[in-house]
């Protein structure tokens, strides 16, 4: 009988442990999504900015380097390995700002706001940049629930075992809280 | 907070659909007792033709609710770029599916959600929102709509509205059926149908009855706290209360809507009708300045 009942509880322990585990795996899992998605939208964001400065080039006056420093940072974006997280976001909130600031000049040009290829890239960009804060939120609600499972019992007996180690979270900087403060008009849109 | 709510709502609905059932199979039971004289066979009819359409109700509501309300669905991005990258964004950080979405041809501003499960979702804007809202007031909006679609508002409330619109169909039917046989004095049909008339005359006040049933049955599934609710998870998904705080003053300056559906009031994000005179015992939505105060203190 009572060898019976042991094997029950070894067995519920058992059961205990790997749902524990897979659990873990999971949540773990989720986080790396979420940077995933990150990722794509730091992407997609390259992809647009050579289109960006060939539209703007010819209408505005912009000052020295600024378009360069928006390619540059671009292609700077492109050669951090995906592991390093704050490295990326910190080049790409630099980013957001000099778009920000390219987007400030434009308004006063208002040939090239009237331009549909500008305002459709304008569109985009903004989309851009809003789901990278978006998913950035994310990311770190995302990890605040792997930490916590980390830290709470009995799921930190398994993760110490299997060495779960802690995600980070990323840093928001404040400006970037703001949603780019770009106007759209009637005709902006 | 939010899991208690999902829980709620998903068993208020099953009161609901409980309830719609017994009412149906009552009404069954009387007509089969008074026309067929069998109690059981009007009840078996009536149920089963209930649960047929209570599911096809439930499975063709969106389609339903946004042709009531003259929506127009659109699937193309470029369609409404601004309106369709909103959504998304919303979508994603509410973690909810990306829901289908329609415009409605109206210069008032409002919108609505709705759909069986955030897998069926569907929002609606009308073309005044998208005209006078700037991209985070629109956010606030969509933010607001899509905590009503994680937390199971939009099922509740769209299975409310599916079932009383088959209640206030019979109850216009039965006043209908009530007037004209009031105004029927021929002596032949009398004699004939005398016994008939009375039976479809006691029904009509039944169903009479009904009316204001319905009503209550849509407050008490859709109560006001849950504007509140939706309130406060849009912004904790858009971290940005200001955006809906003016989203809620432009909406509620404006003109009301000219073919909002009378029954699917509730819905909106505002009160499409705008009216104020029917105090706050009935109104399907908080006052805006409560709303407005509650999200500036967050």
């Amino acid at each position: 009988m009572s060898i019976i009942i042991t094997i029950i509880i070894i067995a519920v322990l058992i059961f205990m442990w790997i749902s524990i585990y897979n659990g873990l795996v999971r949540t773990r899992m989720n986080t790396q999504e979420t940077w995933s998605q990150i990722d794509v939208q730091l992407k997609r964001r390259n992809d647009l900015i050579p289109n960006l400065v060939e539209t703007v080039k010819g209408y505005a006056n912009f000052e020295q380097g600024t378009l360069e420093k928006v390619i540059g940072l671009r292609n700077q974006i492109a050669q951090v390995p995906n592991a390093n997280h704050d490295e990326k976001m910190e080049l790409s909130d630099q980013l957001s700002s000099s778009l920000k600031g390219i987007f400030a000049v434009a308004e006063a040009y208002p040939d090239l706001k009237a331009n549909v290829q500008y305002s459709q890239l304008m569109e985009e960009l903004t989309n851009t940049e809003n789901k990278i804060s978006y998913s950035r939120q994310l990311f770190n609600s995302s990890t605040a629930n792997y930490n916590g499972k980390l830290q709470s019992f009995p799921t930190n007996i398994v993760a110490k075992v299997h060495h779960f180690e802690p995600s980070e979270f990323l840093e928001t900087p404040t400006a970037e809280k703001e949603v780019p403060k770009v106007s759209f008009g009637p005709d902006g849109k | 907070m939010l899991f208690e709510q999902i829980a709620r709502n998903k068993r208020k609905t099953i009161f609901l659909l409980l309830g719609f059932m017994i009412l149906v199979t009552l009404v069954g039971a009387a007509i089969g007792y008074l026309f067929f004289n069998s109690l059981e066979t009007g009840a078996f009819i009536a149920l089963v033709g209930g649960a047929i359409y209570a599911w096809l109700m439930i499975e063709q509501s969106t389609e339903i609710i946004m042709n009531m309300n003259n929506a127009q669905e659109i699937t193309n991005p470029s369609q409404a770029p601004q309106l369709w990258n909103v959504v998304e964004d919303m979508a994603m950080v509410a973690q909810v599916p990306m829901p289908r979405v329609f415009i409605i041809d109206d210069a008032s501003p409002n919108a609505f959600a709705t759909g069986s499960n955030p897998k069926k979702a569907a929002v609606a804007a009308t073309t005044g929102i998208l005209d006078r809202l700037n991209r985070e007031e629109l956010e606030g909006v969509m933010a607001h709509e899509m905590s009503h679609v994680r937390n199971y508002d939009i099922r509740i409330s769209t299975i409310a509205l599916a079932l009383t619109a088959v209640i206030s169909m019979l109850v216009n039917f039965g006043s209908n059926f009530w007037f004209l046989g009031g105004g029927n004095r021929d002596e032949d049909e009398r004699k004939e149908g005398g016994q008939f008339q009375i039976l479809v005359m006691l029904l009509s006040v039944l169903l009479m009855i009904f009316g204001p049933l319905v009503a209550t049955i849509i407050q008490l599934a859709i109560s006001r706290n849950r504007e509140y609710l939706a309130d406060a998870s849009a912004v904790a998904l858009t971290r940005n209360p200001q955006g809906l705080i003016s989203a809620l003053e432009k909406i509620s300056n404006s003109e009301p809507m000219q073919h909002a559906d009378p029954n699917s009031a509730a819905l909106y994000i505002e009160n499409p009708f705008k009216k104020k005179s029917f105090a706050n015992l009935f109104s399907t939505h908080p006052a805006t300045s409560d709303r407005i105060a509650r999200l500036e203190k967050m």
